[in-house]
Formats: structure tokens, sequence, C-alpha cells
């Protein structure tokens, strides 16, 4: 076996792939979020459409799905693969298990669970009907013309799919998940790749906690929006994200302060 | 006080085994919880039974034989050696569960007592310094600056009792492992073999099937000797960097 394949069938390998991969994805949340946030202007949607419009045919863009698809599947047959490591390394389980570590940070399993069915759900829903819909056939989305270019009507695909209340819970019931599983894989992230430092892990902790609890509520107060016709409600948003930012900041460094205490 | 115990009895490797509940009267709150199972095993020895096996040796906090899973907790609910534990963390009527230490890695002997040589195989791997010792060099020779000495001081308080992967829901030994490959690494002595011990460390780490670090500090928040979550990063590192350039 050459060195790579060894380092990267190790334990400490396997973990370097959970870490490179969850940052990738946590860096395609970020830039799905801010196409996203289009949906909440006042504009019919034209914003949304140009912009979707642009990510279904840039073909850098297109060479980057297909980059993160493929990492979200390394992801997952890697947790797969350690997990059943880890399981096999405790054949005969505890009587009395006395767990002394965060709920989240044991079952990020079952909170990506959460997150693949809400992804089979999501994508199925818009990404599939868009693949799927040619000019000719026109069956799942409509077209829509502004000046001169015509695109897919995304926009109203999305608005009408968020006028169902179940639609709508289940995107905030997942990004909850999605919150838990980020509140320990985004940290957790820095400590794999050997980025643990008293001077830095403050820093480290503000930055995780905020992203992990910020960036699922904008995803989930865009279906929320919708679902209550608060269109051109963006000033809103990023007003509550803003106080919501405030609180977490402010827990966190409380938190921290008390742990240097002890 | 009086307590109910419970208490995992297996006979050897190849048996099943399965928790006994015993009862123990008049425990005072000054014994450790070693001398609590030493009146135990004195009752049952009157009784012609079976004692109750367990690792002991130091019974000072130093050795790291001692190895008790108590009520959900290697070495029970202080952050301290089960020797060091005493009975007044209990109180009157309470039932305790005593179980080994549980991994694939660990191997029950016999009741409480858990094979460990897995740990010594890791150490044979690389957890040394080879130096050919000729005559001893004077004292504070080589400069070492204070906050390192302290660093890998504070690694080298590791006694390697296991607790880490008792504590692991892995069932990992990376706190174990970084603990004496920072304690090697930080040293002056120690560094010129940094790149060979990190993988080779690991290598027999993996081979004696320990599970992979979920980072979820379970292991840090449970050592007796209070091993810091820095050392898996510092490790992590280390391994990464040897693995990318190193020649060896
Ligand atoms: S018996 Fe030596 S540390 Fe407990």
């Amino acid at each position: 076996m050459n060195w790579v394949v060894k380092t990267l069938t190790s334990t400490l390998g396997r973990k370097l792939i959970m870490a490179l991969t969850g940052a990738f994805l946590s860096l395609f949340l970020v830039v799905h979020l801010i196409g996203n946030l289009q949906l909440l202007k006042d504009d019919g949607g034209m914003a949304f459409n140009i912009y979707a419009d642009f990510m279904g045919h840039n073909p850098l863009i297109q060479t980057v799905s297909i980059l993160n698809f493929t990492f979200i599947i390394l992801h997952i047959i890697t947790s797969v693969i350690l997990t059943r490591l880890n399981n096999k390394a405790r054949p005969v389980s505890y009587a009395y298990d006395g767990k002394s570590s965060a709920w989240s940070s044991r079952n990020m399993g079952i909170l990506g669970t959460v997150i693949l069915i809400f992804l089979v759900v999501h994508l199925s829903n818009f990404w599939g009907k868009s693949k799927l819909t040619t000019f000719e056939a026109g069956s799942y989305v409509p077209y829509v013309t502004y000046g001169e270019a015509t695109m897919q009507n995304l926009y109203d695909v999305v608005a009408i799919s968020f006028q169902e209340w179940w639609l709508v819970a289940l995107y905030v019931v997942s990004m909850i998940g999605l919150a838990f599983h980020l509140s320990h894989g985004f940290i957790s992230m820095f400590q794999t790749l050997g980025l643990n430092h008293s001077k830095y892990n403050f820093v480290i902790k503000i930055v995780g906690y905020e992203f992990a609890i910020l960036v699922p509520a904008m995803f989930a107060a865009i279906p929320v929006f919708m679902f209550l016709n608060l269109q051109g409600g963006l000033l809103y948003l990023f007003a509550g994200i803003g106080v919501l930012a405030l609180v977490v900041g402010a827990m966190v460094s409380n938190g921290h302060k008390q742990q240097l205490a002890v | 006080m009086n307590l109910t115990l419970k208490i995992w009895r297996q006979k050897n490797n190849k048996e099943k085994g399965k928790m006994v509940t015993y009862k123990v009267q008049d425990i005072s709150d000054d014994m450790s919880f070693l001398e609590m199972m030493d009146v135990l095993n004195e009752e049952l020895l009157k009784k012609g039974e079976e004692p109750v096996a367990f690792d002991h040796d130091c019974r000072e906090g130093i050795c790291g034989m001692c190895s008790m899973y108590i009520n959900g907790h290697p070495h029970g609910p202080e952050r301290t050696t089960t020797c060091q534990l005493h009975m007044r963390s209990f109180k009157d009527g309470d039932t305790i569960t005593i179980e080994p230490w549980r991994a694939k890695g660990f191997p029950v002997v016999k009741d409480l007592v858990v094979d460990r040589s897995a740990f010594d195989r890791i150490i044979q791997a690389g957890g040394f310094v080879s130096v050919n010792t000729g005559v001893s060099v004077d004292a504070n020779e080589i400069p070492i600056a204070k906050d390192v000495a302290s660093e890998a001081m504070d690694a080298a308080t590791c006694i390697g009792c296991g607790a880490c992967v008792a504590a692991c829901k892995n069932a990992s030994a990376m706190l174990f492992v970084s603990a004496k490959i920072s304690h090697l690494g930080l040293l002056p002595q120690g560094k010129t073999e940094k790149n060979r011990r990190v993988q080779r460390m690991i290598a027999q780490m993996d081979a004696e099937e320990f599970g992979a670090c979920t980072n979820t500090g379970a292991c840090a928040a449970e050592c007796p000797k209070s091993i810091s979550l820095v050392n898996i990063a510092r490790m992590n590192r280390e391994y990464f960097a040897a693995k990318v350039a190193s020649e060896a």
C-alpha cells in the first residue's frame, strides 16, 4: 500500500477526511445561503431566478457542484466506516453508562441522518425538478422572461412549495438538526486538523457556535417567511439574526470564562 | 453505611460474565473504594466464595493499575483514581455498579481485571527515546524553556490507566497515545525521533483495534490526571506532518 492510502485509511486519516469534507460542506452552506436570501427580496422572484439560472449554467459552478456531491458522499461513507469500526472497538457495552460528553457529539450519526433525509426531499423537490425540466416539455417548472432572457421560474416552484405547512415544518426541524450537527462538527474540525491553541480557542468557539446557530436559523427563516407571506422581510431577518448573534456570543463567552475559572 | 454492589463477574476470558449483586455493611466514610472491595472479598472468602478479582498496586494514585468503571464513570464519580476514591463520595443505601473497562483492546482476564498489554505494545512501537547512555551529562546542560518543560510534564503525568479508553464511546486510545507522543516529542532528547514515533505508535494503536476519536471530549473529562485534548491536536498535527514530509 502506498503512503497516501495508508494515511487516509488510518484512524487519524479517516478523521481528516471527515474534517476536510466537512469544511468544504460548511463553506457550501454559506454560498447556498447567500443565494437563497434573494428569495426574500420583494421583486416577484426576479433576483432569485437570475441567480438560479446563473448557478445552473456556469461551468465553474457546475464543476464545484460535482465536487460538492462527491464530498457529501465521501463524508457519509467515511462516517459509516468509522462508526462501524468504533462500534467494534467496544464489543460489550456498559450496563451503566454515565455519559460525560455533549449529546450532539455522541449522536452525529442520528443528526447526519436527519440531514440526509432532508437532502433527499429537498433535492428532489427543487434541484431534481429543475434538472428534469426541458424547454419543450416544460412539465415541472414554468418559464419566465426578463427582457431578453428566458429562464426557469424556480421562484414560483419554491413559493408554491412553501405554502404547505408540513414542508415548512420539515425544513425547520431539519435545520435544528443541522444546527446541532454543526455545533459539534464545526469546532471539532479544528481539533482534528490539530488547531487547538489557547490563544485562538476562544475565536474558534465563538465562530463555531455563531456559525452553527445563525446559518441554520437563516435557512429556516426563508420557508417560514415565505409561508407567512412576509416577502421583502430581509430587513427583519437581519435584525433578528443580529440579536440572535449577540445572544449566542454572550452565552459562549460567558461559558468560556467560567471554563477558564475552573 | 450499608451498600448494594452490582459487580461484573466473569471466570475467565472464554466464559460469559454477568452482573452479581452483593451487600456490604458498616462501611466507613474514610475507607478508600478498594478497602471497601477488600471488606467484600473477606466476607466472600469467609463464606467460601470466590473473591472479586481487581487490579491494584500502589493505592496512591500513581501507578495506574486500579481500573474500575463505577456508576458509569471510569474511577467513579470523582476525578481521581479508584484507589484514591473514598467512600464519602457515596451515601448510605446507595447501589453501586462496578464494571471492568470495556474495549476490544482490553480483553477481560477475570472479573474486573482487564489485559492492558496493548498499551505496552504501543509504547514498544515508539514510545521511547533511543540514546546511547554514556557518561551522564550535567544537569541543565541541555536548555529547555520552562513552558515547554511544563507542557511535557503535564503530558507525562499520564499513568496509563486506560480510563480514557474506558470513557470514550469509541473506546479510542488517542488521549493516552497523544500524551506519550507529547511528553517525549516536546523535549529535545525525544524530538529527533518524533516523526518515526508518531507514525509507529499510531499504526500500533490501530492494530490493537482501538476506535477513532470523534472529539467528544469524554476522555479528558474523565482522566484522573487531567490530560488535555490539546495533546490529541498536537498528535494529529505531528502525524499529518510526518506522513506528508518525513523520509522515515
Ligand atoms: S492502585 Fe496505583 S493508581 Fe490506583
